[in-house]
């Protein structure tokens, strides 16, 4: 067949590699690099959708956007979200795994069960939550109430409402942590292990620093990278449990992209402050497949 | 520590499945147990009926199960089709553009989905496709992850065995889908798991473009539901919540090694 292709260079066909990544090539331009350009743009314009012509008013936008109370507290939510969740999710994560990688039995049993709420859909598991949380009859407050401790209207107090939905979120992402421990944890060398209990390393603290630490630490880098990914995308427990409030005490970027893009239609708004969550994103993406592929087997 | 690793494994499972067993409790008593905090006598048949027959008509549960799986399905069917050929373009054959290609791919990587719905957003709007199901489908239908992956396979699929077919006659259409494709296979589960939990679970594009009821997923079901009057009574709510969970749950809990490991190949 290709030499046929070659003795009739003039009608000679398209190469077989354009034919076959064609498609892919074309809806990425059409779905991605094409609204990725268009959401970029739109943030040095006045534009606002179903409004007049856009006009280009340069870095406008970014101006008012830095210089907004309500953005700049927003970001500060995201990153207290952020700075909560995923010291949380890692260190529980890693501590269930150490704690697996030891037993014996039930250790299937123990992995479904501490991955469950990564699977389990968040938006309804929100709603459980609440219930959990519910200040007059939730277990939370019950149990507080009979111990003599102070109850809190969890998710309607200012300061409550963030911590909350940070322990929520560290509920979620801890089995995704776990999985990744467990898999770097278990495949220390054990011949590691019993060099450093030769050279006389007993206590379990010394062997963890000094055999399973620098073992795991590649993965640790990248559960980090990508809990944090996680974690400035926060969305689904703010829209369902506390819809930014109170106050703006749990409004993330990603709420306020849906408000101002969705809501109340200030593209242009929406747009500024998608490219400043782009920014945000895109460094964490490229640290994720640099250090991905580091300790990938691709 | 040894002494201590089962009951602080206990504790943790409890803790882990603490709101999904209360909803279950919840879900099984009458409202005024629940309003009462008088959870701890026994479940009656009668609450149960009521509450999960309430959460199955006061909105469209089945309905909202029903586009979870069309939508998840029809986005699947097509990255699959889309990512096949042009991984295994990318990974064995010469073409102009193709440097350019896999940068876009490895820019896709690190996009995330929530940056790019605002110009989707309006495409759908000025297409008049809002609150429709391909609205929910096209702008995911090419996954950079899933054209990635397969890249990284077929790369190291061994040029002989692609010559040997070539040798035998087959077009390059014949040599993906009969040579290669079940070669594929543990690849292919792998991303099948990951795209199914990432769309079943997806609430923010569907809060974006639906507007109805009758288009609603899983996550924007869920939402609805809430803010409806069957909101307050909490014993529907929890069966709600929990019928609504249940798929995803039960294809976990019947496949859950190939889940874990399909999580983890993401990396």
């Amino acid at each position: 067949m290709s030499d046929l292709a070659l003795a009739a260079p003039l009608s000679r066909p398209l190469p077989k590699g354009i034919l076959l990544a064609g498609p892919a090539a074309l809806l990425m331009l059409l779905l991605q690099i094409g609204p990725l350009v268009l959401v970029v743009c739109a943030a040095f314009t006045d534009w606002q959708l179903g409004g007049e012509a856009p006009n280009f008013v340069g870095l406008d936008n970014f101006r008012a956007l830095i210089a907004d109370h309500d953005f700049q507290a927003s970001v500060l939510v995201t990153a207290r979200y952020t700075l909560m969740v995923v010291p949380g999710a890692l260190l529980l994560g890693l501590g269930l795994a150490m704690l697996l990688q030891g037993a014996r039995r039930g250790r299937t049993v123990y992995q479904t069960i501490f991955f469950l709420p990564y699977i389990a859909t968040l938006a309804a598991m929100s709603i459980a939550w609440q219930m959990l949380l519910h200040p007059s009859f939730g277990p939370v407050n019950q149990g507080l109430a009979a111990l003599g401790l102070p109850v809190a209207n969890w998710l309607r107090d200012e300061n409550t409402a963030l911590p909350v939905l940070a322990l929520i979120g560290i509920w979620h992402e801890t089995g995704f942590a776990m999985v990744f421990f467990l898999a770097a944890l278990t495949s220390v060398p054990t011949e590691l292990h019993d060099a450093a209990r030769i050279d006389g390393l007993g206590g379990g603290w010394d062997r963890f620093w000094l055999v399973t630490a620098p073992h795991i630490a590649p993965i640790a880098l990248f559960v980090l990278v990508v809990l944090t990914a996680h974690a400035v995308m926060v969305f689904d427990t703010v829209a369902l449990l506390t819809q930014g409030g109170p106050g703006n005490a749990t409004r993330v970027l990603l709420f306020v992209i849906y408000q101002e893009g969705f809501s109340f239609f200030r593209t242009n708004v929406a747009a500024t402050a998608t490219v400043f969550f782009l920014a945000i994103t895109l460094t964490l993406g490229m640290l994720q497949l640099r250090l991905g592929r580091r300790g990938g087997a691709a | 520590m040894s002494r201590w690793r089962h009951p602080l494994l206990i504790l943790a499972a409890a803790l882990m499945l603490l709101p999904i067993l209360w909803a279950a409790l919840v879900s099984t008593r009458p409202q005024d147990a629940i309003i009462g905090a008088r959870l701890l006598t026994m479940p009656s048949l009668d609450a149960i009926a009521a509450n999960y027959g309430r959460a199955v008509t006061a909105s469209p549960l089945f309905g909202f199960i029903g586009n979870g799986i069309a939508v998840c399905s029809l986005i699947l069917f097509f990255q699959v089709l889309i990512m096949v050929p042009a991984g295994y373009a990318l990974a064995k054959l010469r073409f102009p553009g193709r440097e350019t290609l896999w940068g876009g791919v490895l820019l896709g990587l690190m996009v995330p989905a929530p940056v790019l719905a605002m110009p989707l957003f309006v495409m759908v709007a000025m297409l008049g496709l809002m609150d429709s199901l391909p609205a929910l489908v096209l702008p995911w239908v090419v996954s950079s992850l899933g054209i990635f992956l397969m890249r990284q396979f077929f790369r190291r699929v061994p040029d002989e065995i692609i010559e040997a077919a070539r040798l035998d006659g087959l077009s390059e259409l014949e040599l993906l889908v009969r040579v290669l494709l079940p070669l594929a296979r543990p690849t292919l589960g792998a991303f099948a798991i990951i795209s199914l939990v990432a769309h079943w679970n997806e609430l923010y594009w569907p809060s974006i473009v639906v507007t109805s009821a009758e288009r609603a997923t899983p996550p924007f079901g869920v939402m609805l539901f809430q803010t409806q009057e069957a909101g307050t009574e909490y014993g529907a709510l929890m069966a709600g919540a929990l019928i609504i969970a249940l798929p995803l749950v039960a294809a976990f809990l019947l496949l859950q090694r190939r889940f874990i490991e399909g999580l983890v190949a993401m990396k």
